[in-house]
């Protein structure tokens, strides 16, 4: 499809309904930002308006750090999902490999376990990994926070759909120059699949980042709390929710992700639309 | 000493037999070519010489070893790929140094840094550099040294290719077409290029195509391949001129053989269509047989004012004409024998047959050859006693 098939009109209808689309999606990004700007008595007035009237930005970006100890939160939200895309990238490309390009007994079985693995959603689990975690004392732990997250079968199955596509000569010129199986996969795969790896770590690393459920259910002490969680720290305490520095809590933990992305919008796009094309 | 024996080497995938009973004896410093139809088994063959698949059944010596159970790496092998295989990530340079760098260095010792620390290291690679930019500059390619594999046209990527493999000094080479995904010019000009790297280098070189135009120019002796097995061993010249059988005979050679149905008479002759050739052999009567002559082995004996040339003809009538320039070649329809036969003559002649003219088509007995229903050959003594009278 190219613009040339469509008339001026055409086009000036289509990107109209895309300036729509766009403002519906980050409109409430505008508003969290403007609401973290404003004094708590602005807030909630019925009037609707973008630019407060009394500035009360240093007072809720003040309280979001002083109030709750947002830079803790911060590190460990960069911790844990650091720490989880690495082992899962530890995990992943060995699994992928020997998916893809080593011929073994019941390596279709397993690639089909793998894709059932893909349809079982996070919260059918949730409660049995707890109980699991809770046997071996880990709960309310680092370990708890990265433990799960691993073995992703998603990230397995992505980077074995392109390691499908490297050719076998690759592989096999690596063995004869004597590179062993698993120096091919670190020496070899991993450098062809950058662009892979980079779609999978987008996904896992804003996934994480933002993940709010499991933090909840296996953290309890307030040094291990998540970004996400520092910022539900807000809401109904005993003043009932202050929405100022909620707010301000709220973009200062999506702004790691949006700086990420600006510095990083091209490799950003090709890694989102590398999963939806075939090679 | 680097010849390469193979005893009796058999491969299965699943219920397909790709190589069956495959013996051959390659010697030292010999270039020798797998020549055969795609899904032959010549890859495969040249596989498990290189130890990336392993033989169901048979043994391989390189030189004086047994390397039935040793890695790839440690068969002292180096292989060239039809797709080349460079490390897209690494550049010229880089993929030419790799497989020294995983000989000559322990794992500890590639980690990056690691140099910094170990004097041994740095001569180690101050060596593989050395010996990087001498096989560049053997190939001519020290302006290349810097880019990546992706910046290279095919030329370039195969030249890279053959550097890689000549840098680790193997005692046999092993080539997988590594010419098919080059240009027909380019494809000619590095048939010569690897045949002198082979006078140079002077290691055994087991080259496998399809293509017998290369196996033809660069080759010491040929393997002709199908259905899995060798079904000849020869100098190129033998394989053109003597095939041991009909289908080494009709794969080799440009056009095609022709292949001629006829029949034993029981007087040591064969009969075509009634065209009665002598053939020094006891056969019985009545047997079904094929005879097989070049284009360029026969000739034409016209009604226009073309002396006939004394040897037996099947008449024909001409409904098609080629040239190539050098070659012109007529196609003969043989109603009697309801084929066609392709003879070749000069082109400065084209104008002494036009299309449609009746002609004779001579078949010289000491130039045909005979092979049985099974398609082996049938050896006579005729070419030796045409050639003695």
């Amino acid at each position: 499809m190219t613009t040339r098939e469509l008339g001026p009109i055409a086009g000036a209808l289509r990107h109209i309904i895309l300036m729509v689309g766009a403002a519906v999606m980050i409109a409430p990004f505008v508003w969290m930002v403007a609401t973290s700007l404003k004094p708590q008595g602005e807030i909630l007035v019925a009037e609707l308006r973008f630019l407060p009237e009394r500035w009360a930005a240093l007072h809720n970006y003040t309280m979001a750090f002083t109030r709750v100890p947002m830079l803790r939160f911060l590190l460990n939200g960069v911790l844990v999902t650091a720490a989880i895309f690495a082992l899962q990238i530890l995990v992943n490309l060995p699994c992928a490999y020997a998916l893809a390009k080593l011929r073994f007994r019941g390596r279709n079985a397993l690639f089909a376990v793998v894709l059932l693995g893909l349809l079982i959603p996070l919260h059918a689990t949730a409660i049995p990994i707890y109980i699991l975690l809770h046997m071996l004392d880990l709960v309310n732990s680092y370990t708890a926070l990265v433990l799960p997250f691993t073995i992703s079968v998603f990230g397995i199955f992505l980077m074995r759909q392109f390691f499908m596509s490297v050719p076998n000569d690759l592989i096999d010129a690596a063995r004869i120059d004597g590179v062993s199986e698993i120096g091919i996969v670190w020496r070899i795969m991993l450098p062809t699949a950058i662009p892979a790896v980079t779609a999978f770590g987008i996904f896992s690393v804003v996934a994480h980042w933002n993940d709010y459920f499991w933090p909840l259910i296996v953290v309890r002490t307030k040094d291990l709390y998540t970004p996400p969680l520092g910022v539900a720290f807000f809401r109904l305490n005993d003043a009932g929710t202050e929405y100022g520095p909620l707010m301000a809590a709220a973009t200062i933990v999506i702004l790691p992700l949006v700086t990420a992305f600006l510095l990083a919008q091209r490799r950003f796009i090709e890694g989102v639309t590398f999963t939806g094309l075939k090679r | 000493m680097a010849q390469v024996e193979l005893t009796g080497i058999a491969k299965s995938f699943g219920e397909v037999r790709v190589l069956r009973d495959v013996s051959l004896e390659i010697r030292d410093g010999e270039f020798v070519t797998i020549l055969g139809p795609s899904g032959c088994g010549k890859s495969t063959l040249l596989r498990i010489i290189a130890g990336l698949e392993r033989q169901d059944a048979g043994r391989i010596r390189i030189g004086a070893r047994t390397v039935d159970t040793l890695r790839p790496n440690e068969r002292d092998i180096a292989m060239v790929f039809q797709s080349y295989a460079l490390y897209p990530h690494l550049t010229v340079a880089g993929n030419l140094a790799l497989p020294l760098r995983m000989r000559l260095l322990s794992w500890q010792q590639r980690l990056p840094g690691a140099r910094w620390f170990s004097p041994h290291i740095r001569a180690v690679e101050r060596d593989i550099n050395r010996r990087v930019s001498e096989a560049a500059a053997l190939l001519q390619m020290e302006t290349l040294l810097p880019r990546k594999p992706a910046q290279l046209s095919g030329g370039q990527k195969q030249r890279v290719a053959v550097g890689r493999a000549m840098v680790r000094e193997p005692r046999v080479f092993l080539m997988d077409e590594p010419l098919s995904n080059l240009d027909a010019e380019l494809r000619v000009h590095m048939r010569a290029e690897i045949a002198q790297l082979h006078r140079r280098l002077g290691v055994t070189f087991i080259y496998v195509t399809h293509d017998q135009a290369e196996a033809m120019t660069m080759s010491d002796r040929v393997v002709v391949m199908m259905d899995g097995q060798p079904l000849q061993f020869s100098s190129p010249g033998a394989i053109y001129s003597d095939p041991v059988d009909l289908r080494v005979a009709r794969f080799v050679g440009s056009p095609r053989i022709n292949t001629l149905p006829g029949v034993t008479t029981g007087r040591r002759s064969i009969d075509l269509a009634g065209l009665e050739l002598p053939f020094d052999v006891a056969l019985a009567a009545g047997e079904r047989v094929t005879v097989a002559i070049r284009p360029a082995a026969t000739g034409v004996a016209g009604q226009h004012g073309l002396p006939g040339s004394g040897v037996p003809g099947l008449s024909g009538r001409l409904v098609h004409r080629e040239n190539l320039g050098s070659d012109l070649f007529l196609h003969a329809r043989i109603d009697a024998l309801d084929t066609t036969v392709i003879v070749r003559q000069d082109p400065s002649a084209i104008d002494a047959f036009p299309l449609g003219m009746q002609l004779q088509v001579d078949i010289p007995v000491d130039q045909a050859l005979a092979f049985n229903s099974a398609g082996a050959r049938i050896r006579s003594r005729v070419v030796a006693r045409a050639a003695a009278s």
